[in-house]
């Protein structure tokens, strides 16, 4: 980490964690749209790292970024920062406007049947996306449609769109978004990148988000576990429970790593391959992790008045949103398969 | 904010073209191995492949030049550990003393041991033993009873040595004795000793293992006389000269290696069909490999930033030995085995020998236990 990514961790780790507390995430599940949070952030330019600065953003790399949603995730932002993150560089990329304000994703979902077709003026948009993060709270969705090779990047504003809700475990918007010739802006997607840019980034995202929340479940497994006294003594001087705090901080530690790996991946454009192996080990990471972080809180961390379940319940939920990590192992294990046995270690060594 | 420092380790650029060498090697020598013999890889015991791999300047590639080394990075040590890993190698002869006996003796031995026995080391033709374990002393290392007694000439050893790898074949033994005090003195008293296994009054018997092969034994040493020089470092320093050899010992990619080979051959017999539970299998295995690469890279690149990633290395440990334990076995009940212990084809013989091996793995060089607790110590809690 150089100088400035040290600077910019240090400045959004004390923003969020200024900003977020348990009454202002309960509002949120609540319906209550944080938007100072949000002004603040925008404020900050987090919200378009990757936007280049003379398109108004501050043409940060993936690797600064991966800080920013590793923070979001660790203090559970209840914005869709990481999502207009990835809406924003969606949109520079394929030389479309990004407007100010939340964005989100879509058109990942396996059961999304989305179709575009030409209008009078312009593309119409029709078909549902599932399972939209914050689609009630962002004012646009950036879609990917069609074929690996031949993708195009869709731009439709929300309002317009009939929105049923539905939300995660923790109670994080997941909407599902139905449009019926819905005008948008279209790009073809340029670059090569990913077999489908929005999946691919969407779980990226979400494996430095969960890299971000395991270590919030470790840093409060850890503070409880010397705080709390059992048999006249710490329940952390009990070897069982310093293995399984040390299992969870190794699986956490493995987690980050392979997230960040996937990011630094994207900033060199082929995260494919990267980010299955974050998805893939964050999803057998967090029911581990996670099992261990509310063994060892006793019953008070199954209350929803304790704050571990701020991490917990998203975890249980992150780990499945754009592809868990039995999709994203059939995806890796059939590019390894193509591979073959003598030449997967060489171009797993050239990554 | 973060208790681990995994800070990513870029490959310098010359690791490309070392790579290629390497593997070019690899592939001139390895034309008669199985995938059975390349399963034991690193209990292969060759030496005239490890006098080959000396020749091309890849043992001891970070030592300075004048004692026979390459003074090259750690990273590319890495590059040619892996690929020598990946390929199934035989590296027993050269493996103990290229990783931490060279290391220690370059770090604490007298200007003549260092002149005299690391181009040894260099060349391949020296092999290394590491005498801690004892009968009474396994995870308790402090614990242990072997006595070196100076003399006039020397010292004087009594005493046994237990689960010494390659003792059998080794030319020298960096052993750990007591040298005053008592058990009760734990780690005070001890000191690190460079023992030549021609020395009378050495008796060294191998103990075969599950796998029924004979490569860890007892060595009893019975008034055995060392010369005075072979005490390696300080008198009474032997427990933190100990405790940086362990630091070496836990770091590298044979850590989570030592199993590939069922992964490799796994891929290959599914490469022509695969149902999904295949391909989600291997894509489960290749992701934790993918990132437990590149955490023991980041590790090579803090010892070659001159730190001391003994936490790092334990939790690099604990996983990687977690996944190369569990990648046996996982591959035997996708396939369905029923293993024979003679006979089979070289898949079965490869599987037969490495589901027998896989209980060592989170053993040797530390215990999964003894791994938590050190993790546990970083974490605050103890
Ligand atoms: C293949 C192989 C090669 C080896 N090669 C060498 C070698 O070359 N040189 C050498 O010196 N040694 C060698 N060893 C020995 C190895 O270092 C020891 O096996 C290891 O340190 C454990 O000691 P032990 O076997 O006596 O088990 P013990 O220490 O008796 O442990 C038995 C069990 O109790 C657990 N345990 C012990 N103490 C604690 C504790 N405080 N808390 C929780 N659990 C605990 C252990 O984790 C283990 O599960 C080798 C071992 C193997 C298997």
């Amino acid at each position: 980490m150089n100088d400035t990514q040290q600077i910019l961790r240090e400045m959004v780790e004390r923003l969020f964690a200024d900003h977020v507390n348990p009454p202002l995430l309960a509002q949120a599940e609540q319906g209550i749209w944080p938007g100072a949070l949000w002004r603040l952030v925008e404020q900050q330019g987090l919200t378009r790292p990757r936007v280049p600065e003379e398109q108004g953003g501050l043409g940060c790399g993936w690797d600064d970024a991966f800080i920013i949603v590793r923070a979001a995730g660790y203090h559970g932002l209840p914005i869709p920062l990481p999502e207009t993150i990835a809406a924003s560089w969606l949109l520079s990329q394929a030389g479309l406007t990004s407007p100010d304000g939340p964005l989100t994703l879509g058109g990942a979902h396996p059961e999304d049947r989305l179709r575009l077709a030409p209008g009078n003026q312009g593309w119409r948009l029709s078909g549902t996306a599932h399972r939209v993060p914050w689609g009630r709270a962002a004012g646009s969705v950036v879609l990917v449609l069609g074929e690996t090779g031949n993708l195009r990047i869709a731009h439709a504003a929300c309002a317009g769109a009939k929105i049923e809700p539905g939300t995660n475990l923790a109670g994080e918007p997941r909407d599902r978004l139905s449009f019926t010739d819905h005008p948008v802006a279209v790009a073809p997607w340029p670059a090569a990148f990913a077999d489908n840019p929005v999946r691919t980034i969407g779980a990226m995202l979400r494996s430095a988000q969960i890299a971000g929340a395991l270590a919030n479940a470790l840093d409060r497994s850890i503070t409880y576990a010397n705080d709390r006294y059992q048999f006249g003594r710490p329940i952390a001087k009990q070897q069982a429970v310093q293995h399984d705090l040390a299992r969870l901080a190794a699986e956490a530690a493995a987690v980050e790593v392979a997230a960040e790996t996937a990011f630094l991946a994207a900033e060199r454009g082929d995260p494919d391959l990267l980010v299955a192996a974050a998805k893939i080990h964050a999803g057998l990471a967090v029911p581990q992790a996670t099992g261990i972080a509310h063994q060892v809180h006793g019953a008070i961390g199954f209350t929803l008045e304790h704050p571990l379940q701020w991490a917990t319940r998203r975890l249980m939920s992150w780990r499945n949103e754009f592809g868990g990590d039995r999709q994203w192992s059939v995806i890796l294990g059939r590019r390894i398969l193509d591979l073959g046995a003598d030449r997967f270690w060489p171009y797993l060594a050239a990554q | 904010m973060s208790i681990f420092n995994f800070a990513f380790s870029p490959m310098p650029p010359q690791c490309e073209a070392l790579r290629a060498e390497v593997r070019a090697f690899l592939q001139a020598n390895g034309r008669d191995w199985t995938a059975a013999s390349r399963a034991q890889s690193w209990d292969g015991f060759d030496p005239e492949f490890s006098r080959k791999v000396g020749a091309h300047g890849w043992i001891g590639m970070t030592w300075p030049k004048r004692y026979g080394g390459g003074e090259r990075s750690a990273l590319e040590r890495h590059v040619v550990l892996e690929e020598m890993l990946v390929a199934g190698a035989p590296v027993s002869l050269h493996w103990i003393a290229d990783r931490q006996s060279g290391p220690l003796l370059l770090r604490f031995g007298t200007e003549r041991q260092r002149r005299e026995i690391l181009p040894a080391i260099a060349r391949g033709t020296l092999c290394f033993c590491i005498g801690m374990s004892e009968p009474d002393a396994g995870s308790d290392v402090a614990n242990i009873r072997t006595r070196a007694v100076r003399t006039e000439t020397g010292w004087r050893v009594t005493g046994t040595k237990l689960w010494t790898t390659n003792a059998h074949r080794a030319h020298y033994m960096i052993g750990l004795f007591r040298t005053s005090g008592a058990p009760a003195d734990r780690q005070r008293g001890l000191s690190q000793f460079l023992v030549d296994m021609t020395v009378p009054g050495i008796t060294v018997r191998p103990l075969p293992d599950l796998a029924g092969r004979e490569h860890f034994n007892e060595v009893t040493f019975d008034g055995a006389l060392l010369p005075s020089d072979s005490l390696l470092g300080q008198e009474s320093e032997g427990w933190s000269q100990t405790l940086a050899e362990l630091a070496l010992e836990r770091s590298g990619p044979e850590r989570f290696l030592s199993s590939i080979q069922a992964l490799i051959e796994l891929i290959r017999i599914k490469a022509a069909a695969a149902s999904d539970e295949d391909r989600a299998t291997i894509g489960r295995l290749v992701a934790q490999l993918m990132t437990l690469r590149r955490m023991s890279l980041s590790v090579a690149g803090m010892l070659e930033a001159k730190q001391t990633p003994a936490l790092e290395a334990a939790v690099v440990k604990d996983l990687g030995t977690g996944f190369e334990q569990a990648l046996p076995e996982t591959v035997q009940s996708l396939l369905g085995l029923e293993l024979d212990r003679d006979h089979g084809t070289e898949l079965e013989r490869a599987m037969a020998h490495l589901v027998r091996m896989a209980p060592a793995y989170s053993l040797r060089g530390g215990t999964r236990e003894i791994l938590r607790g050190i993790i546990a110590r970083g974490l605050g809690l103890r």
